[in-house]
């Protein structure tokens, strides 16, 4: 299993992540290890297994709907890097 | 045509439920900035989603109106992107496993129904509010976590009139269930516009144009009317289209197309691990299908059938289940077979005084009895005229008085009786000698204008059928 710069490349821009090319190229290294080490499962023959949607035995969990208090609003703002009244503020981004 | 439209529409919706979708806050509208926010909703470390029941229930409830197969096994993904709206840097929504497929929902145009397939309808959550600034954005996060349903059409869709009359089919829909109040205004209905031309007949697609931010249904149909024309002098002048988004302007009613990054959108769903599937067996199905009440497209058949309204009537009066119940009683009440005159008085004067006062015909404070006892007045008894009908309607809803009683107060009364109206006829008769003689030499519309004189003379007080009678006898007798 082996993974381009490229694609590196890619995952990085997608978690917003920025990498030096020194970094770009440990990174790479990196992860065809681990994408080698998963690969290992394809050994197993999965053809009449169904995919698992989540690992606990459990279903239906579901709640009333009941409104409970919310948080006060310096315990919402409390840790946000920035602040204007009651609302949070980040860099502008238009999308 | 040259060229056949093929749209599809993927509309949002707001649930009305009490609290968002995984946690305890208030869904109410308007209210202080991110005072309906918790640690579930702000995404923070350590929270733990847990689904609203009642978002469960609604979200059948839509699905099995809208004719789709609800699925025994669904589950939620994460879909992954960044953007300050989104606390959590992922949605969550649903992907391989949605909560129901394959529906339909037909719409009427023209006196005929025509069959719009439902791809999907799943389960999702809305994101916060943004508010641009200079170089700043302000952050509400009191919308993140509102339950919304996607519901995916498929591209069954041909022209804007028909794309206009699906949402409007589907609003009325969904608002006849009592999960939504559809509100494109204050956001609770969203609606997403794919389209493409093709060469009228033709069997393969062609490059399609994704169209947002279209803000009321004539938006969407203006937005649509304009990508028509646009793409259509692209194909004519030999031009290639590319696939991009574009954004609806109304103001300029043009779209603009959107600055994307290059490469796809890469969401990368994955199951997601906070919330266990659902498991929805046949017999909860069952029971919520019980809870839905007769839709528009039955009322609409059923009044046509046992009131003999056209279609275009039964549409009108169906199109709210307030409006609809409000109707039927009346029509129920109104004691001659011909039940027409209660629709035009519904769909003309009394919808008329609703829209001026932003509210729905049930909503005027007129109970249908008052209004049966005031259509009689005029159409039966012909007690007054039309116009004085009207004038009394909006008296009727300004005072709550009955017709009976304004009529009288206002002495409205029609004259009838040919006593006094003959005395107007033999006066109107020596004053305008000149339309005697064109009627009798054969001109039958001196006969209206003679009418008419008598009318006026009675400052709109006479019969007029009445008048028309006496004054065609006692012109012949001459
Ligand atoms: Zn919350």
């Amino acid at each position: 299993m082996s993974i381009d710069k490229k694609t590196v490349e890619d995952v990085a821009h997608l978690a917003r992540i920025e990498l030096e090319a020194k970094e770009l190229e440990k990174l790479s290294k990196q992860l065809e290890h681990i994408l080698a080490f998963i690969d290992k499962l394809s050994v197993l023959d999965t053809g009449n297994i169904a995919p698992t949607s989540h690992i606990l035995p459990i279903s239906n969990v579901l709640r009333k709907d009941e409104p409970r208090k919310s948080l006060p609003i310096e315990k919402t703002l409390m840790n946000a890097p920035d602040k204007q009244g009651n609302f949070f503020v980040v860099p502008k981004v238009i999308e | 045509m040259k060229y056949e439209a093929v749209i599809g529409l993927e509309v949002h919706l707001h649930l009305n439920t009490k609290t968002k979708a995984f946690c305890g806050c208030s869904t109410e509208f308007g209210n202080a900035p991110n005072s309906q926010v918790c640690p579930v909703c702000l995404g923070f470390p350590g929270s733990l989603p847990v689904y609203n029941q009642t978002v469960l229930d609604y979200a059948i409830k839509v699905a099995l109106a809208l004719n789709c197969k609800v699925q025994e096994y669904t589950k939620f993904d994460r879909k992954n992107y960044f953007y300050p709206d989104l606390p959590k840097n992922y949605q969550v929504s649903q992907y391989d496993l949605p909560l129901s497929i394959r529906g339909f929902l037909d719409i009427e145009l023209g006196g005929k129904f025509k069959r719009i397939g439902i791809t999907r309808v799943h389960m999702e959550e809305d994101a916060g509010k943004l508010i641009h600034q200079e170089d700043i954005s302000l952050v509400d996060f009191n919308r993140t976590g509102i339950p919304l349903l996607e519901i995916v059409s498929e591209p069954d869709i041909n022209s804007p009139e028909e794309a206009y009359e699906y949402l409007a089919t589907l609003k009325s829909t969904i608002q006849y269930l009592d999960v939504s109040d559809c509100d494109m205004e204050k956001g609770s209905l969203r609606c997403d516009a794919n389209i493409s031309l093709r060469l009228a007949g033709a069997k393969t697609l062609g490059v399609k144009t994704e169209l947002k931010n279209m803000n009321s249904f004539k938006g969407v149909k203006d937005a649509l009317s304009y990508e028509i024309k646009r793409q259509t002098e692209v194909l004519d002048s030999g031009g290639k289209l590319t696939q991009d988004t574009r954004l609806w302007d109304a103001k300029a009613q043009e779209t603009v197309a959107m600055r994307t990054k290059e490469g796809a959108k890469d969401y990368r769903y994955f199951p997601e691990p906070d919330l266990p599937p659902f498991i929805i067996k046949e017999d909860k199905v069952a029971e919520i299908k019980k809870t839905i009440p007769e839709l528009p497209k039955e009322k609409m058949q059923r009044f046509i059938k046992d009131y003999g309204l056209s279609e275009y009537d039964a549409k009108a009066l169906v199109a709210s289940k307030k409006g609809a119940l409000f109707a039927e009683e009346c029509l129920k009440r109104f004691s001659d077979k011909n039940k027409k005159p209660v629709a035009n008085w519904i769909i003309g004067p009394l919808a008329a005084l609703a829209g001026s006062r932003a509210c729905e015909t049930s909503e005027l404070g007129i109970f249908p009895e008052s209004l049966v006892e005031l259509i009689e007045l005029v159409e039966k008894k012909q007690i007054i005229s039309n116009l004085s009908g009207k004038v009394v309607l909006e008296e009727m809803v300004n005072t709550a008085k009955t017709a009976q009683t304004i009529i009288t107060e206002k002495s409205l009364a029609q004259i009838s009786d040919s006593g006094s109206l003959n005395s107007v006829i033999e006066e109107v008769i020596r004053e305008n000698t000149k339309s005697v003689t064109d009627f009798k030499s054969g001109k039958a519309n001196a006969l209206m204008f003679l009418v008419g004189q008598v009318m006026r003379k009675s400052s709109g007080k006479a019969n007029p059928k009445v008048v028309q009678e006496l004054m065609r006898e006692r012109l012949e007798s001459a």
